[in-house]
């Protein structure tokens, strides 16, 4: 379902940030906020919660350690039992390193993987940018209609450029 | 606040006054305009130099690692020295990328990109020659576990080497998903301002980034996730490959010291090479004002404190190969300082302890003249160190009729010259496809120290210096009436 959105331009990061915090101040629904970098304070700016994708990389981190040991157990202990120089078949010290570098790669592929996923990025995504917003334009989109003169004028306020209504997907 | 991050104190990272636009059509630049003579010149040469080297790999696949000039005594000698030093040079980029900003050094931001695509080129050219080693590299995958026809025939766990297998894989692999994870922002900048097939292709690259705040800030998350991850691991990887080392009896190989050692001295070379590989582009780039003489001299402070500490480890080793009683460790000592190989060791001394104290004089430090040659000096002196290591512990055994010599055959130093090819010829293309100074982060930091206004307000003197506002819905911000007249309106778009 389309919804429709008021995005108002700005030219830099110190009006995005006071208009946003202004405008939801003023009772308004932040659809959401383009910039061309990361702006320090946005997300309590919008209000956005922490991620959990911290979650994810926590327990893909867990799976690797689990699947590398077991991999490890099962090769030298189950599978193949070799005795060298009579050491224990299940010498877990030297099992560490290799236990070590698949819980980063696990932690790491995963917690991209579920990124993509969460925020619906892959090759082919017909998304596009807003004009200039990759290079040097900020955009407030909020869930407010162009014909409400108290929201204009609080947008006028705190420097946008420029006020337009848009059809977006929601 | 929205601007807590800057200070009136604070030097300016980027050097010269410039607009968020400009910012982007500089960086830019050098992908959008034909490649100048002097790369061409320069690509010319690697591939030329990459040319010997696959010339070089292709006669020792065919014939046999007997084109080598290893022997029983010395089993390895010239490419496990060239293992060791291409994985060191990569470590400066995971350490720029992760550590440094896990530090929260913004001034990281104008080299992240570069080195971290150092780093990927620098492990392929390392993975390169383990593979080459095995003498049948078409049988490399036996390295890893999986079920085969041959019995239940696994893969011993408990080797280092290995240990290294899953140590650079994965090293690889996440220096690759965090390069390319930071290069998702910059590609849709590109994919923005490029036409037809070009536009296509960074449209499947971007994956649709739009600068959305809800997705941004799940990518900073994820961003800082992957530093967290990766610093760990930068330096694990480099304590795995000493463990090849370290684990055996080898006189002169079997300290415990090695893996703080290995990760320093990686560091150290990896900053050196960063330092050679930048300097060469700002130069050609022009981009002086993004990579100041401030981020140069950051590296060589990194340089001196490293560089201590590789110091330390030599005096360390000795200490202890008296100090241990044990005449093996003390005769090796002394044959690496005294025996034929000596003129190694004096050089690694040379290029290692004595000339990065050249870095304590300012004028050195700023100098990039001065850096660029002392950070080849650092090269050749960190290759050295690994020749060292690896040589001189192997030619005298225990067994003294065994004792020989090494000498590197041709092949061998033109497999070593040829990775260099392969190195740069990657380092030359990236340079013209891919934007090589991270275009969001820098915009991030281009307003410090500048009253916390982006360069854009810099010509609205009187709104530049406002104080922030902490109610600004009560205290409206004076935005001068032709607001939309006075930022100069360069493209074909409705702001």
């Amino acid at each position: 379902m389309n919804q429709s959105v008021l995005l108002s331009y700005f030219d830099s990061e110190e009006h995005i940030l006071d208009a946003t915090r202004a405008a939801r101040e003023a009772g308004y629904a932040v659809h959401d906020v383009y910039t061309p970098y990361a702006i320090h304070g946005m997300d309590e700016a919008m209000g956005l919660k922490s991620s959990r994708l911290t979650w994810v990389c926590f327990g893909a981190g867990l799976l690797g350690t689990t699947s590398a040991l077991s991999l490890q157990y099962y090769t030298s202990v189950v599978s193949w039992p070799l005795n060298v120089g009579g050491k224990p078949f299940n010498s877990f010290p030297a099992f560490i390193p290799v236990a070590f570098e698949l819980t980063v790669l696990f932690a790491g592929l995963f917690t991209v993987a579920a990124f993509l996923l969460r925020t619906k990025s892959f090759p082919g995504s017909t998304r596009e940018a807003l004009p200039r917003v990759t290079d040097d334009r900020f955009v407030l989109a909020l869930r407010a209609d162009e014909t409400d003169a108290k929201v204009k004028d609080l947008l006028q306020r705190h420097g946008a450029l420029e006020v337009e209504q848009m059809e977006v997907a929601s | 606040m929205s601007n807590q991050h800057t200070s009136p104190l604070r030097v300016p990272l980027v050097s010269e006054e410039r607009t968020l636009g400009q910012l982007t059509e500089e960086i830019c630049a050098p992908m959008e305009r034909k490649p100048t003579t002097k790369w061409w010149v320069a690509f010319a040469l690697a591939v030329v130099t990459l040319a010997v080297g696959v010339g070089m790999v292709s006669y020792e696949v065919a014939t046999g690692i007997g084109v080598w000039g290893l022997n029983k005594t010395i089993g390895w000698a010239f490419d496990i020295t060239n293992f060791v030093f291409w994985v060191g040079i990569g470590h400066a980029g995971t350490l720029i990328s992760a550590i440094l900003f896990l530090f929260r050094q913004k001034w990281r931001t104008s080299i992240n990109r570069a080195a971290e695509a150092m780093t990927l080129f620098a492990v392929m050219c390392a993975a390169l020659f383990p593979v080459i080693h095995m003498g049948r590299p078409w049988n490399a995958f036996w390295v890893l576990p999986y079920p085969n026809s041959r019995g239940t025939l696994w893969v011993n766990f408990r080797s280092p080497l290995l240990w290294d297998v899953f140590a650079i894989s994965t090293y690889f692999t996440i220096s690759a998903v965090f390069w390319y994870f930071g290069l998702i922002p910059d590609l849709a900048t590109v994919r923005d301002r490029a036409k037809g097939l070009k536009k296509r292709i960074f449209k499947a690259l971007s994956f649709g980034w739009n600068g959305s705040s809800r997705t941004w800030h799940r990518y900073e998350t994820v961003y800082l996730l992957l530093a967290g991850l990766a610093t760990p691991l930068v330096l694990s990887v480099h304590t795995i490959v000493s463990f090849d080392f370290a684990t055996s009896v080898i006189p002169g190989w079997h300290t415990t010291i090695f893996p703080p050692y290995f990760v320093a001295g990686a560091v150290f070379s990896g900053f050196a090479m960063v330092l050679t590989l930048m300097i060469i582009t700002r130069e050609v780039l022009g981009f002086q004002h993004l990579i100041t003489i401030r981020h140069l001299e950051n590296m060589t402070k990194v340089i001196i404190v490293t560089g201590g500490i590789v110091s330390l480890a030599y005096g360390t080793e000795f200490f202890i190969a008296w100090y241990s009683g044990n005449p093996y460790e003390k005769f090796t000592f002394m044959n690496r300082a005294f025996g034929p190989y000596a003129w190694a060791y004096w050089t690694m001394v040379t290029c290692n302890v004595v000339s990065p104290h050249l870095f304590w004089f300012k004028k050195v430090r700023t100098s990039p003249a001065a850096i660029f040659v002392l950070s080849l000096v650092i090269n050749v002196g960190m290759w050295f160190e690994r020749f060292v290591i690896i040589v001189t512990s192997l030619h005298r055994d225990f067994l003294p009729s065994s004792w020989s010599m090494y000498t590197p055959t041709v092949v061998e130093v033109g497999t070593f010259v040829g990775t260099f090819g392969l190195f740069f010829t990657l380092f030359l293309l990236f340079t013209r496809v891919l934007p090589i100074i991270s275009i969001g982060e820098v915009k991030s930091v281009a307003a410090f120290a500048r009253g916390g206004h982006a360069p854009a307000q810099a010509g609205q003197a009187a709104h530049g210096s406002e104080t922030p506002h902490e109610h600004p819905a009560e205290e409206p911000v004076q935005m001068p009436a032709p607001a939309l007249a006075a930022v100069a309106v360069r493209k074909d778009m409705p702001v």
